[in-house]
């Protein structure tokens, strides 16, 4: 189904150049989707192992980040974050921040469903409504034009 | 719980301000042209030259560290949604700060998200 227009776009069929715009754009936020709850859920492993951070003392929060960093997990986190960001800042580079941002947002459904698979984490269902919701509204935002800014088509 | 919540605003304020700060850059820097690791790296090259990539940067950092602390005593699928509130923020700077254009569509794609973000936050 073709998004509906916006009051950025013609009703003319959209160029090559549009079309190469959209691909890329999805391409880019398909990465991000992946990349980012992967980091993020590895992130949460790897803290879960040290337990619970004390910001007080200092040296406390010093100890508890040196046992953090000194995992493998928190590195394979790391690692898909840096892909994460790449495909966000090459996104920024062909499309709208209030586009690629809540575009971004269907890594959350990717992030919840891991955290129940793999962390065993109790979603409720009005947890899983929630996402659902946000889901809905970044379809919306999908329905948009990706750019209107600089050159936009 | 202040603690959480001073989290929670480095988290989605600071982060998103820092994301602004790459979107900034990147706009400045000029648009990928082809789907290419050499185009892709020559691109992030030239966008490490852009002074909003280290403020950025910087506060990502920031925001970075805060969720770290945040995931050592909250579960990740409490943590993560609640930190889309940073969508109403990041359109508000996307329209004063990167000069965008935030069609109703988008308001109300905007809107919805944040809805769904209470519903997960009420579900807690």
């Amino acid at each position: 189904m073709n998004p509906p227009l916006t009051e950025t776009q013609t009703e003319t069929a959209p160029s090559e150049v549009h079309k190469q715009l959209h691909l890329k754009t999805y391409l880019l936020i398909g990465m991000m989707i992946i990349t980012g709850p992967v980091g993020n859920l590895l992130l949460a492993k790897s803290t879960k192992q040290v337990g619970e951070i004390k910001v007080w003392p200092l040296s406390e929060l010093i100890s508890a980040f040196v046992r953090i960093f000194s995992s493998f997990t928190i590195w394979a986190g790391i690692s898909c974050l840096i892909a994460f960001i790449i495909a966000y800042m090459l996104a920024l580079s062909v499309a709208d921040y209030s586009f690629v941002q809540p575009a971004a947002a269907l890594g959350y459904a990717v992030i919840a469903v891991l955290g129940v698979t793999i962390l065993h984490e109790k979603v409720a269902p009005l947890h899983w409504a929630g996402i659902a919701v946000i889901c809905l509204g970044v379809s919306f935002i999908r329905g948009t034009h990706p750019r209107t800014t600089g050159n936009s088509d | 719980m202040t603690l959480e919540y001073i989290l929670f605003i480095l988290v989605i304020v600071v982060g998103t301000g820092g994301e602004l700060c790459l979107g900034r850059a990147m706009k400045e820097t000029g648009e990928l042209k082809r789907l290419h690791p050499s185009d892709a790296m020559r691109l992030l090259g030239r966008a490490l030259r852009v002074k909003w990539i280290w403020i950025g940067v910087a506060m990502m950092a920031t925001a970075f560290f805060s969720l770290v602390t945040l995931l050592s005593f909250e579960e990740v699928s409490f943590v993560v949604p609640v930190t889309a509130l940073s969508y109403l923020v990041g359109a508000v700077g996307g329209i004063f700060f990167l000069g965008e254009r935030v069609s109703w569509q988008r308001w109300v794609g905007i809107g919805l998200v944040c809805i769904g973000v209470t519903m997960v936050v009420i579900s807690r």
